[in-house]
């Protein structure tokens, strides 16, 4: 019996179309658009201006605070302008755009391809290149890896849990990652447990991805510490909370965080990240993104530089297709459609999703009949048809009782109620009002 | 008479007559002393409990006016001077008048004049729209057209115009109790004075993009180009972030600044159509008719 975890989930379709498409370099584009907010915290500070020259893991924008994180050139070129660009926010935000000319990378960077196994940094050093190379969770939420791995006293860690789920259906980045840079990942996984100090590392993989698991349980025999764990197909399994519950069988509480239970997730795009960041001193300013969909003509797998316009990524996997209805940054179940095709990938950008217009309608909206298939569905043990009421009557003193700061907003709730109820939609309206009123009553 | 029916007549009385003593004597120990001009003061107010005030209806009002020594920080919009004074009267404080105002909806960007450039099928309130993104339109600033100012007004003073995906305010039903500013997440709704014969002028526009941004994303934005503040007897008109504004309180009317303004962001309300002189002579022609409904 393989093991998931207990409370709600769903089961959408997998639709995993590009899983055997082998990681194609995407060839570079003319200008790049690098939003300076690619992350959770503070947004960085641009320490470029107008004309500048610039190469390839130059920085270009400096972190602001603990959480924060810097911003590195993915391109050589010359600074453009700092401007307003709608980036995949859906709103206007400063971006920096370079005009790209030839492909020169800072001398500091290795580029040769050869496995580096031996890690000569000690914690404090790792955590540090991992905070100066700009390393956010790459699994979509970008949250500063250096926060994750600074832990504060008192608080024990004993697992290192890495995230090989990706349990958004489409999506098959971190799939192909496993398969393609395995061992560099298993270093990668070696680094965090030594900037953690732990000596047993957990990867998390859902069944459907058999030859990541095949492939990953041969390799890390080689590693010691480092197991593979194979888990039922269940969304939202690839959630922080909902994987320790799989692994390890701890339960979050309330408001905490996964190093209340002494465990520190991170995603294996992340390890990946850092392996190159930590042993090859390469900044983090590019990742693999899927391209894909019903109507793709080729659904690939694209090695981007980060702020590449998504138009060209859908240009290399085929071209536009006639029928779209929406373009999604990110998976169908949490991603978020996308206003242009001119938004930049940045550094969450996991995937982007071309829905047909049949596809993406949404359901026509009818009335709560109190079905409770949200409340079985939910894997927080919400109530999402009582949230959604008192958000809209702005009982935001209820909403906090009854825990929608727990919400993950998976979208579970949504994509099972049969009233078509845009129930993620008011959840996430509802938690920025009491997250604003718990943040002013903290001052 | 069966001694039955008496005896329970008799002791049901004495059990009554007892527990209303007790009662009686209850009462009086725990007796909530309630000042009884809020209850004066209560009724003297409209009673629509719109919150328009700041407190929570109109009893909570009443409270706080009552324990108050100064009625100044107070004003029921909805009642207006009328019912200010009443209540002043019942209080024997002092109370001054306050200027009538109304709500303006300061966006034009009709489904017309403000090209769509893409669909948005998500939960039907401007809020969560504004939460989620900049909007259908190439302005982030402007009406998302979903109509939550209309949801949450009291007095159905706003509706929304189907033909240009607006809201409208009817002016006589208005009693500016602002919550339709409230409601609004983009804060286009302004309350501004109220002149005679419900005229207007006001630059309908919140879009605070450089001018030829702007411009393209809505025929009729503002592009801060300051031809109206230079044309301005009144230095009623101010520019900032690339947006004018006229203070109601220094704008006499005049209407110089609604010829000036390239783009017609500026919009003349309840005046008669003006007749000015073509420039070969002899006809006249009419400019700009007066938007009013």
């Amino acid at each position: 019996m393989l093991k998931t975890f207990v409370k709600g989930g769903v089961h959408p379709a997998e639709c995993k179309f590009s899983e055997d498409n082998a990681i194609v370099n995407l060839p570079l584009p003319k200008t790049v658009s690098i939003p300076i907010a690619q992350h959770i915290g503070a947004p960085s500070k641009v320490i470029v201006a107008k004309g500048d020259k610039v190469k390839v893991g130059d920085k270009i924008a400096e972190s602001t605070g603990f959480v924060s994180a810097n911003i590195h050139s993915s391109v050589s070129g010359t600074v453009n302008k700092i401007d307003d660009v709608l980036d995949s926010t859906g709103y206007k935000r400063t971006c920096i755009i370079i005009d790209v000319e030839g492909d020169e990378w800072n001398e500091i960077i290795d580029r040769t391809t050869d496995l580096k196994k031996e890690i000569s940094l000690t914690e404090k050093e790792i955590i540090a290149k991992i905070n100066a190379s700009g390393i956010v969770g790459l699994g979509g939420a970008t949250f500063p890896s250096h926060v994750k791995l600074s832990i504060p006293d008192g608080k024990k860690i004993n697992v290192l849990i890495i995230n090989g789920v990706e349990c958004e259906p489409y999506l098959t980045s971190d799939h192909r990652l496993m398969i393609e840079k395995a061992n560099e990942m298993l270093v990668g996984v070696q680094i965090l447990m030594k900037a953690l100090s732990v000596s047993r590392a957990l990867i998390g993989i859902e069944n459907n991805k058999p030859d990541a698991i095949a492939h990953l349980s041969l390799l890390v025999k080689n590693y010691p510490g480092i197991e593979v764990h194979p888990l039922k197909v269940k969304y939202p399994q690839g959630g922080e909370k909902q994987l320790i519950k799989a692994l390890i069988n701890r339960e979050v509480p309330s408001g905490g965080l996964p190093l209340d239970v002494g465990a520190v997730v991170h995603n294996v795009g992340t390890a990946f990240a850092v392996y190159e960041a930590v042993q090859k001193n390469k900044p983090l300013f590019e990742r693999v993104v899927t391209v894909t969909g019903q109507l793709v003509s080729k659904p690939s797998n694209f090695m981007v530089r980060i702020g590449t316009p998504v138009s060209q990524l859908i240009e290399a996997a085929g071209g536009l297709p006639e029928d779209t209805g929406k373009i999604i940054n990110g998976g169908p179940m949490m991603g978020k459609a996308v206003s242009s095709t001119e938004v930049p990938v940045t550094k969450g950008t996991s995937g982007i999703l071309i829905m047909s217009k049949d596809a993406s309608k949404r359901k026509k909206e009818s009335t709560c009949v109190r079905c409770a298939k949200c409340v079985s569905a939910c894997p927080q043990g919400l109530e999402p048809f009582l949230l959604i009421k008192q958000t809209q009557l702005e009982k935001n003193d209820e909403l906090e009782q009854n825990g929608i700061m727990d919400c993950i907003e998976c979208g579970s709730c949504s994509f099972t109620c049969p009233a078509g109820l845009p129930l993620l939609d008011y959840i996430r309206l509802g938690k920025s009002r009491v997250s604003r009123i718990i943040r002013s009553r903290k001052q | 008479m069966n001694t039955t029916i008496l005896f329970t007549i008799i002791s049901l009385s004495a059990v009554g007559g007892i527990s209303a003593v007790i009662l009686y004597f209850v009462a009086q120990k725990f007796k909530v002393f309630e000042d009884p001009r809020i209850d004066l003061v209560t009724e003297a107010l409209p009673a629509a409990n719109c919150g328009g005030c700041g407190y929570p209806g109109c009893r909570g009002l009443a409270e706080a006016m009552v324990k108050s020594d100064d009625l100044s920080p107070f004003f029921c919009p909805v009642g207006g001077n009328a019912v200010m004074a009443t209540v002043a009267k019942i209080l024997g404080k002092e109370v001054t008048a306050k200027e009538p105002l109304v709500a303006v909806i300061r966006c034009s960007g009709s489904l017309a004049k403000r090209p769509r450039l893409n669909e948005y099928d998500g939960a039907a309130t401007c809020t969560i729209v504004s939460s989620l993104y900049s909007g259908e339109t190439g302005c982030q600033y402007g009406c998302h057209g979903l109509g939550d100012c209309v949801t949450v007004c009291k007095f159905d003073a706003i509706y929304m115009d189907k033909e240009t995906g607006l809201p409208v305010v009817i002016d006589e039903k208005c009693t500016a109790c602002g919550a339709c500013v409230k409601a609004c997440p983009n804060k286009i709704i302004e309350l501004r004075k109220k002149f005679a014969k419900d005229r207007k002028i006001f630059v309908s526009c919140v879009n605070k993009d450089k001018g030829g941004i702007a411009k393209k994303a809505c025929e009729v934005a503002c592009i801060g180009c300051g031809k109206c503040v230079k044309v301005c007897p009144h230095d009623a008109i101010t520019l900032e972030n690339f947006l004018a504004y006229i203070d109601p309180n220094k704008c006499k009317l005049c209407r110089k600044c609604v010829e000036e303004c390239p783009t017609n962001a500026i919009l003349e309300i309840n005046f008669p159509p003006r007749k000015i002189k073509d420039e070969t002579g002899g006809n006249t022609e009419q400019v700009k008719s007066s938007e009013k409904e």
